[in-house]
């Protein structure tokens, strides 16, 4: 059996026929009758040359077949058709990423959430590897500032990375990936680390054409040092970006209860940065609560602007394992202190869980679902299975 | 070292063909460039220009780099001078010169051909902005009226690089031209634009989408055309409007396609199944298909004349002389000369529309509008595909090329939209049923207020698929300022 693939396909329903892709792809792989406009697979090497040309979006779209769709069944569409169940495709959330090694990367870093991960529906539409390992995006480091205190165990940065003319749209929940520089112990070039960003959809500043990373320096990361001793002025070669299901809601009704712990609270900074400026522009309403660990205050990545955040916008549980003179607190011991809003929220269908962090965090958090659910009267399991079924239960975690 | 690629910014205008190394011209649109910004602070109104638009800038034009958004005030758009990358050894597509190198600068016996080919182009950019100008008082939502806006600012982008080629290869009386092409204004007394279509005011939002669907695609077509130019330089700039100009196509296509869903998703809601119930369907607020036909008949073929004659010397003149060439001309499989080849044509015989052939080089501009007509029946394919999935039973067609011309062979005769001959009693007694009458303009008019709250769209028509810059229907796409 042929081993499955993502084909690039055009969606009939939303292109209008404008010919700039076939025109722009270099190696003709794109052509039309009277109907429609489409790629041939044969050809194609997904340089993504004709996806930022394209007017109308219908060119960035992905199925993962075992056999090609041919051209003629290409031509003969009215619509897309549906994903098809094939092993390894992504279910209704669709593709994460287009090559294999980071496709695996995140379907471990979903498992947690117990099946096949799906986007939230109001999500809006990711794009995925507009850069690859050999046509990286160059971007110009911005800045990199220490986040934890001088001192304290962890060392934290923030990044933030200036992407200029290049486009390079990536939503919240999303990741990139960095090439280190040099080569490993056997002579072969680093292959990228996977961060997720940890600014919104428009830009870490407004409108500017910027990301942000929270990146945490491991004693032996070959990557995550690098990363963190970047100096503002240094370029860095840029993959991705990645992940099409840990989004979040369009939906400004929608719920969200988040948990994390250390840098895991990359994306939550996005998605509340994303919801207050939503709120700032009239949108929004759906409440945020956020339960994030650390060992101490001070190795808690944006304490100080997390304070800052209104109690109304987000509801925020900073809990604390290694103070001294104080128990030891756990997100999993605070979600049960908070069992009875915690489980008001799971039964809400406008609520949305997010949990991002280390692995070892998720037996805790889920030990503590499955009580709080319990308590309420509901199976967690099929709860569980119901919303990520839903798009509304995710997982990342490393 | 310039660089042809990435758009510099060392000058007042950005641009990627060394204007900073080239100071006579350089110079010529400096001289310009007050007189374009005075045109334009003058057309569009106030608030509009102080609003903050999401709009697209090109900051390069490889695949990679043109499609950059961001907000901008409309008067500090970064018009350009943007030529498409130049291809190595390229040669003359057509005509007796066919097979040699291309011209980098005018030859001289074509040089009127040429410059009057490049000003007819450069006229019809800036009168579609006129046309429009006061559209945007009465936009159905923030999208549409991001949309109208983009198309206005790169019709002007359009204008510069016309104007840049006068410039460059026409000297003094290229400069004069140039001021020419602000000094004509759509719908004047005294100095009209130069084609007819163009001097017609735009006057509600579907003759907006009804006007970027057919009349830019002849635009399209002349744009397709002038970039299988011999003459280099016209080649590359038409390479790269044609990009900006897809999103025209964009605009008309989708802005039609979601009145058409809908009018056909209100009639559904309220029971209607008969598509010609006009009063009942128009007193729910949205515009019936019967007069969305009329419509399209109306602009369909006001863009049909703009081809010109069907036999037409000139066309040939300039086809073999290879200053212009025919729609996708390097596709074409032939000797890209035409000298014994015939093609069929329509005409006008003793009262009946009959075909017959010419002599290929002849028809030109009727090959053309041909292949505009098979471009232009997608849309309507499609429009049909909306009509259908709602289960409304109704079909939209292009009417036959004889109907309503006041260009070509069929200008002198009375047709129906069949293309039957009809005496001038039927015309009348059918009119109100082919073409939109005052009638149906008052009530078009009736539904143009504005809606420009964030996210909501006008009663007569559907919110887009997907948004632009994979940016949802409800982004503020633009930040209206409030006086």
């Amino acid at each position: 059996m042929t081993k499955p693939f993502k084909q690039h396909l055009i969606d009939p329903e939303i292109c209008i026929r404008c010919y700039t892709c076939e025109n722009t792809c270099p190696i003709d792989a794109i052509s039309h009758d009277e109907n429609n406009v489409v790629v041939d697979a044969d050809i194609c090497e997904q340089c993504m040359a004709c996806i930022p040309v394209c007017p109308t979006g219908s060119i960035d779209e992905w199925r993962v077949v075992t056999t090609p769709y041919s051209l003629e069944e290409q031509f003969s569409w009215d619509e897309l058709p549906v994903q098809e169940e094939v092993a390894e495709a992504a279910g209704g959330g669709g593709i994460e990423a287009l090559d294999d090694e980071i496709a695996r990367l995140l379907e471990e870093a979903h498992a947690g959430a117990g099946g096949k991960a799906r986007a939230p529906a109001s999500a809006a539409k990711a794009s995925v590897n507009l850069y690859n390992l050999e046509r990286p995006a160059r971007a110009r480091v911005q800045g990199n500032y220490r986040l934890t205190a001088e001192g304290a165990d962890a060392d934290v940065r923030h990044i933030i990375l200036d992407f200029a003319a290049q486009p390079f749209s990536v939503l919240e929940g999303q990741s990139i990936g960095i090439i280190p520089p040099g080569t490993d112990a056997d002579g072969k070039p680093h292959l990228p680390r996977l961060y997720s960003v940890s600014s919104p959809r428009d830009g870490e500043r407004p409108n500017y054409n910027n990301v942000s990373l929270t990146v945490k320096r491991e004693p032996q990361g070959v990557c995550s040092n690098y990363v963190c001793d970047l100096a503002a002025g240094d370029e860095v070669r840029v993959t991705g970006p990645f992940g099409a299901t840990f989004l979040m809601p369009d939906d400004g009704a929608a719920r969200l209860l988040m948990v994390c712990t250390g840098t895991g609270s990359a994306p939550f900074r996005a998605f509340t940065m994303r919801r207050q400026r939503m709120a700032a522009a009239g949108g929004g309403g759906g409440d945020m609560v956020l339960f994030f660990g650390a060992r101490t205050p001070d190795s808690l990545p944006y304490f100080g602007p997390l304070k800052k955040v209104p109690e109304k916008v987000l509801q925020k549980h900073l809990v604390f394992s290694r103070v001294p003179d104080q128990q030891k607190e756990y997100v999993q011991d605070r979600m049960l202190a908070e069992r009875e809003s915690v489980a008001a929220m799971l039964s809400d269908a406008h609520t949305h869980v997010y949990i991002c962090g280390l692995k070892g965090m998720e037996e805790g958090v889920e030990a503590a679902f499955t009580e709080i659910a319990g308590d309420a009267g509901l199976d967690w399991i099929a709860t569980r299975d119901a919303m990520r079924e839903d798009g509304r239960y995710h997982v990342e975690t490393y | 070292m310039s660089d042809l690629i990435n758009v510099s910014y060392d000058t007042q205008i950005p641009n990627n063909v060394g204007l900073s190394s080239d100071r006579r011209v350089l110079k010529a649109l400096e001289k310009w460039h007050p007189g374009y910004l005075d045109w334009w602070n003058k057309l569009i109104p106030q608030k509009f220009q102080e609003s903050f638009v999401y709009l697209r800038t090109a900051v390069s034009v490889d695949p990679k780099g043109w499609a950059k958004f961001d907000y901008v005030k409309m008067p500090e758009y970064r018009w350009g001078v943007l030529l498409a990358p130049e291809v190595e050894s390229r040669t003359i597509p057509c005509g007796e010169h066919a097979g040699q190198p291309a011209w980098q600068e005018v030859p001289g016996e074509y040089r009127n051909m040429l410059k009057r080919l490049i000003v007819i182009q450069g006229d019809t950019e800036p009168a579609s902005v006129e046309q429009q100008r006061l559209l945007a008082l009465t936009a159905p939502s923030l999208y549409d009226m991001r949309n109208l806006f983009q198309v206005n600012v790169e019709e002007g982008r359009h204008l510069w690089a016309m104007v840049y080629l006068l410039h460059k290869y026409f000297g003094k009386d290229g400069r004069e031209e140039a001021d020419d092409l602000l000094r004509r204004q759509s719908g004047s007394e005294e100095a009209p634009r130069m084609l007819g279509a163009f001097n017609e005011e735009t006057p509600d939002w579907l003759s907006f989408f009804m006007f970027t669907y057919f009349t830019d695609r002849d635009g399209k077509m002349q744009l397709e055309s002038l970039a299988q130019s011999g003459f280099d330089p016209l080649s590359r700039t038409c390479r790269f409007m044609l990009t900006e100009e897809a999103h025209h196509m964009f605009v008309g296509e989708t802005g039609v396609g979601r009145t058409i869903e809908r009018t056909c998703q209100v009639m559904k809601e309220n029971g209607i199944d008969d598509p010609t119930e006009v009063d009942r369907i128009r007193a729910l607020g949205v515009i019936d298909l019967p007069l969305i036909q009329k419509k399209l008949n109306l602009h369909y073929t006001l863009s049909l004349d703009l081809f010109g004659q069907e036999v037409s010397t000139n066309a040939a003149n300039a086809f073999n002389a290879g200053i212009k060439g025919r729609y996708m001309e390097h596709k074409i499989d032939d000797d890209h000369k035409l000298t014994n080849d015939t093609y069929t044509v329509w005409d006008l015989e003793d009262g009946k529309v009959v075909q017959k052939d010419v002599p290929a080089l002849t028809a030109v501009n009727m090959r053309l509008r041909d292949d505009y007509t098979r471009d232009a029946m997608g849309g309507v394919k499609r429009w049909n595909k909306i009509i259908e999935k709602a289960g409304v039973d109704f079909e939209l067609k292009l009417p036959h090329e004889a109907f309503n011309r006041k260009i070509g062979v069929f200008s002198g005769g009375l047709f129906d939209p069949e293309g039957k001959v009809v005496t001038g009693a039927e015309y009348d007694a059918e009119q109100a049923n082919w073409l939109p009458t005052h009638a149906d303009g008052d009530f078009i008019q009736s539904l143009m207020k504005p809606q420009y709250e964030q996210g909501k769209f006008a009663q007569w028509i559907a919110p887009p698929k997907v948004g632009i810059d994979n940016k949802t229907g409800d982004f503020e796409y633009v930040q209206l300022y409030m006086a």
